[in-house]
């Protein structure tokens, strides 16, 4: 079995099979779904074709999602003991347990889902203008290629500290010292701004993915709508706001969904650079703490639940989408 | 001429210095001036990072980075000369392709499929299926270790016995459900029309999803393979509770990591390493540029 | 029968000793492990970088005397991964931590192999201090070995400077202070402090604390403190905190760069100051270790010397707080115990020893191993002037209590002035953190 490991024939051998075989999959219950009555077939077919999915996320995700729901209902020895776990989390507001957490995660929610989508819309329309857009967008994407480690020593360097009768090492004191002529800030541990520096470190990271899903998108408007536009002497700004948005909207509320959770689900960038000191603890941050450094699987869980239920909002929204595409169709 | 051509002519015909050929032409030196002047500031950090890993341990500690751009250049290809040296870099480069590329294709396939049903055939409890699916893009993977790691642990599905295979079936599950949110977006988004023609010409589900929507969504396929990669590519955390950081299946997330002792020291040399290990992800998004091609529908309709 | 019985017995011992001969060449090595041969180990640990080519260096001997192949795995998320692990009921052979609260945590949850069969008992109170066979001791059994440690309370200072300016080391707590004074009448600023680490932030100033704590109120007090069995807010504690603020300065006066420069500058760089021309800050507290952070034109001894931290109550003098790197088993093999036994001889922890930065917790590692003056002279201390060696009080806390007080030291040097509500705080911690 070395060879699972070592050969590159392996690897071939997998990308080919693994389609091949769903293919296979697919075309051998499709014949099998051809044996049933007409009006049998839309109903069986749907679930062969979500079948393998829903195999792996139930076996992946939900059970162990189960596990989590009822892990926080114990204590450490298994016991069932309620909403403890809860309780001890959510006790203690404003600042005790976990509401640091979760105020810093809606700060999280609002600035990165709002700024990134901003930014990657305006980034793709640009981009779309011009002749060199590939090499523009292959440089945004860039920050999205580096691991979250190289991304804490690149923002590190940036928010640099030191006293103000020293040479600047960071950028962003640099400019802070000598253009604009003030003290040199702790951007990393002082409570009015570090969120924000660190949610900045993100956002620079994530944008290129935002760019290249909305890009993608946006390719798929005809350029006859656009040029009829044009043509018909709309302005830049109405084509984009009465043609290109509306389209596009799908595509938004897709990514928007994507950054909302990853904004609840934000770890990376806080982990490696403040580890939640300072007051930038965020409930992913606080659930791997709970989880391996106190050994508190019970109160790690009650966290994670907190955070799914925290994404319900955004489901509900989408459902919502979805009722509205289908009704216009 | 069709009545568009004549136009646009009209349009490029604007006489020189007329207003309207001023304010075009201002338009567009703004636009670049926009886009350069937007993708250079983004970059500044990326600059940075890049200048200091070309200096010595020293200087990073002391000056800005800013400053080894006058003279005296004092530049050094020694922690690039290190990182290239250490042990294991060829090898955990092997294993990280190892590790990436199945665990790219397996979830796109899997998901282009299921991505299909949810967009384009009605069944009862889908949109509820559908939502359960985004949700679950919200549960933290570190919960999901041990009892996965269990469950490996008792069938046998250990790096020793199975290779790389448990990290592809996991990264499969944990990228599911991105990868069927976004794929199921993109053919939703796919003209209706389309699939009526199609059913009038008596093409059956196979045809429909192999010639027609498959071809079309390839941009959608492209992104999805470009993130897929990356993540997998960047990870750390779940090749290591998987296939381990031992140096014959450590991908090169842990051998760059471990460039750093526990204490810190030689994260110097970090720098270096963030752009070797870029280089690989860029060169697959750069390759993957080409499908992000408008008017890959134009003239999918008839009439 | 009863013939062939007794015939086995010898054939048996002489099959061993030849399969022994066989794979120990070079027998003149006193390798207690003589009769494993190939197969491998699997360890879990810190090390990487330099680190890990130390270590490979110090395992080369035994893999090839052995045979026995040992598969490492750094990861300094080693929490995540070997919690992970063994929960899963996956762990390696063999796990080395730089401090025990992991592996405590596992010795509680019985997932440790007990040690007290698998070393030699007898050799180990011959070459080892009582402190480190006590350490490892979990409910009445031997979990835990050490192998190389770092010593604390020492302060680092530059002697070319300080015999410009006219200094000499303090031998008594009342005369540091007065150095302190005088040190600052002259211009000059006493301390360099940085305490930043990532999520571990505060524990370089913890380090100053306990060994000031440790010199004030004695080894008695000091154990019921990590045992949790001394509050925080009792005046033998709080007293230890106001010492600490006494080198500090009233709002970190006597440290270089504030309370922002030390809360925000990684541990690492606290010597860099003090090597500047001119120098920004005469000297530093920080454990044996710190010395593979100076600069590489540093010369030991000429360029920095230490003395230890006086106490300030001179019955505690000799008193030194120290850590190590622990090791435990979870799987009993003939591998892994052959590994162990290897790491506990004095020949293989010398091997680092001779490449700088650790120091052999086996006393019978020579002095002269230790590659330049002032490391010998830490030997010599370790073996000679300390009285008594405590282990690293916050690592012998549980989790929650440890992270609590790295945040209160950070929270201690931003202002001062709050101690009473800091230490009111970690008592409401102590107060749930040591049930369960």
């Amino acid at each position: 079995m070395d060879l699972l490991i070592q050969d590159v024939p392996t690897l071939v051998f997998v990308v080919v099979a693994v389609p091949a075989v769903l293919a296979i999959y697919i075309v051998g219950t499709e014949y099998l779904v051809r044996l049933l009555p007409d009006k049998q077939r839309p109903r069986v077919r749907p679930w062969f074709w979500v079948g393998p999915a829903l195999v792996f996320v139930t076996a992946f995700l939900v059970l162990p999602a189960l596990g989590t729901v009822v892990t926080s209902f114990q204590d450490h020895d298994g016991n069932f003991i309620g909403l403890l776990n809860y309780q001890r989390q959510l006790g203690d507001f404003p600042t005790g347990g976990a509401w640091i957490a979760i105020r810093n995660n809606v700060y999280w929610l609002i600035l990165y889902t709002l700024f990134v989508l901003f930014f990657g819309l305006i980034l793709a329309v640009l981009f779309d203008r011009v002749r060199y857009e590939s090499i523009v967008k292959s440089f945004i994407f860039m920050p999205m290629a580096i691991s979250s480690v190289a991304l804490a020593v690149i923002w590190g360097f940036m928010y640099s500290y030191q006293p103000a009768d020293a040479p600047q090492t960071g950028t962003l004191n640099f400019i802070v010292v000598n253009v604009f002529h003030q003290a040199p800030k702790t951007w990393l541990s002082d409570p009015t701004v570090n969120n924000f520096a660190l949610i900045a470190a993100a956002i620079w990271g994530i944008t290129g993915f935002a760019m290249v899903i909305l890009s993608a998108a946006l390719k798929g408007i005809p350029g006859e709508l656009l040029e009829a536009a044009r043509v018909d002497g709309a302005g830049e700004l109405t084509i984009f706001r009465r043609v290109i948005f509306p389209l596009m909207m799908p595509t938004v509320v897709v990514v928007g969904t994507t950054l909302v959770i990853f904004a609840l689900k934000a770890f990376d960038v806080v982990y490696v650079m403040t580890a939640g000191n300072f007051q930038t603890d965020v409930l992913a941050n606080r659930m791997y703490k709970l989880l391996y450094q106190s050994d508190n699987p019970g109160g790690a869980s009650a966290v994670a639940i907190i955070l799914l239920i925290a994404v319900v909002p955004v489901l509900i929204f989408n459902l919502r989408q979805f009722r509205a595409v289908e009704a216009r169709r | 001429m069709t009545a568009q051509a004549v136009a646009r002519e009209e349009v490029v015909r604007a006489p020189a210095w007329s207003p309207a050929w001023i304010s075009q032409r201002l338009q567009k030196v703004l636009l670049h001036v926009v886009v350069i002047g937007l993708t250079a500031a983004w970059m500044v950090p990326a600059i940075a990072l890049f200048t200091s890993s070309f200096r010595h341990f020293e200087d990073i500690n002391s000056t800005g980075w800013w400053t080894a751009l006058a003279p005296p250049f004092k530049f050094t290809v020694d922690n690039y000369a290190k990182v290239l040296s250490s042990g294991n870099l060829g090898h955990s480069i092997f294993n990280s392709f190892m590790i990436s590329i199945p665990a790219t294709v397996i979830p796109t396939t899997i998901a282009a499929f299921a991505a299909y049903a949810f967009a384009w055939m009605k069944f009862p409890g889908r949109n509820y299926l559908f939502l359960a699916l985004v949700a679950l893009l919200a549960v933290p993977l570190q919960l999901t270790f041990v009892p996965v790691l269990k469950t490996y642990v008792s069938v046998g599905l250990v790096p020793q016995n199975w290779g790389f295979v448990g990290v592809w079936l996991a990264h499969t599950g944990y990228g599911l459900p991105f990868a069927v949110y976004l794929l199921a977006n993109f053919f939703r988004a796919l003209p209706s029309d389309l699939f009526e023609s199609a059913e009038i010409d008596g093409a059956g589900t196979l045809t429909v999803f192999f010639r027609i929507v498959l071809p079309l969504s390839v941009p959608a396929i492209a992104s999805l393979v470009i993130f897929q990669f990356l993540w997998v590519w960047n990870d750390l955390l779940v090749a290591l509770i998987y296939v381990g950081g031992t140096e014959n299946v450590a991908p090169v997330t842990v051998t760059l990591a471990n460039l750093s002792n526990s204490l810190g020291q030689g994260w110097h040399l970090l720098t270096a390493a963030a752009f070797l290990s870029m280089i690989i992800p860029l060169v697959v998004f750069i390759s993957l540029q080409r499908y992000f091609v408008r008017g890959i529908l134009a003239g999918s309709v008839k009439g | 029968m009863r013939l062939i019985r007794f015939t086995r017995i010898p054939v048996i011992a002489a099959v061993a000793a030849l399969v022994a001969g066989a794979c120990a060449p070079g027998a003149s090595n006193p390798n207690p492990t003589g009769a494993v041969h190939g197969g491998s180990v699997s360890v879990i640990g810190v090390w990487s970088g330099g680190e890990l080519d130390s270590f490979n260096a110090v395992i080369a001997p035994f893999t090839q005397q052995t045979g026995i192949t040992v598969n490492f795995e750094a990861s300094r998320d080693q929490d995540a991964i070997l919690t992970t692990r063994v929960a899963a009921g996956n762990p390696p052979d063999l796990a080395a931590a730089p401090s025990p609260t992991l592996l405590t945590r596992f010795a509680n949850q019985r997932k440790l192999v007990p040690l007290d069969n698998i070393v030699d008992m007898n050799k180990m109170k011959q070459d080892y201090a009582k402190t480190w066979i006590d350490q490892g001791t979990v409910n009445g059994h031997l979990v835990q070995i050490f192998s190389w440690a770092s010593i604390k309370g020492f302060i680092w200072y530059n002697p070319k400077v300080w015999t410009a300016k006219g200094y000499t080391p303090p031998k008594t707590w009342g005369d540091l202070i007065n150095l302190q004074t005088k040190m600052k009448s002259n211009g000059d600023t006493p301390w360099c402090v940085t305490v930043n680490s990532g999520a571990a932030t505060g524990w370089p100033g913890s380090d100053i604390q306990k060994e000031i704590a440790l010199g004030q109120v004695g080894p008695a007090v000091y154990d019921k403190w990590w045992q949790g069995k001394q509050k925080w807010t009792s005046p033998e504690i709080k007293g230890a905190w106001q010492s600490f603020g006494q080198l500090l300065g009233a709002n970190d006066a006597n440290v270089y760069g504030g309370a922002n420069y030390i809360v925000n500058t990684d541990f690492g760089k606290v010597g860099d100051p003090m090597f500047q021309n001119p120098p920004k800050c005469m000297m530093l507290n920080q454990a044996s270790f710190i010395t593979s952070f100076f600069p590489k034109s540093a010369v030991a001894g000429q360029d920095y010397d230490y003395f230890t931290m006086p106490s300030q109550n001179s019955a505690n003098e000799g008193d030194r707080v120290g850590a190590a790197d622990a090791w435990s088993m979870f799987h009993d093999t003939p591998q892994a115990r052959a590994l162990l036994n290897y790491l506990l001889t004095p020949e293989a922890q010398e091997v680092w020893v001779k490449r700088g930065g650790k120091i052999a917790v086996n006393n019978k590692v020579p002095v002269n191993d230790y590659p330049d003056s002032v490391s010998q002279k830490i030997a010599k201390d370790l073996v000679n002037n300390t009285k008594v060696l405590k282990y690293d009080a916050g690592d012998l806390m549980p989790s929650d209590m440890k992270n609590a007080y790295w945040q209160a030291i950070v929270a201690f040097i931003q202002d001062q002035s709050k101690l009473d509500s800091i230490l009111a705080n970690l008592d409401k911690v102590q107060s749930s953190a040591y049930t369960s």
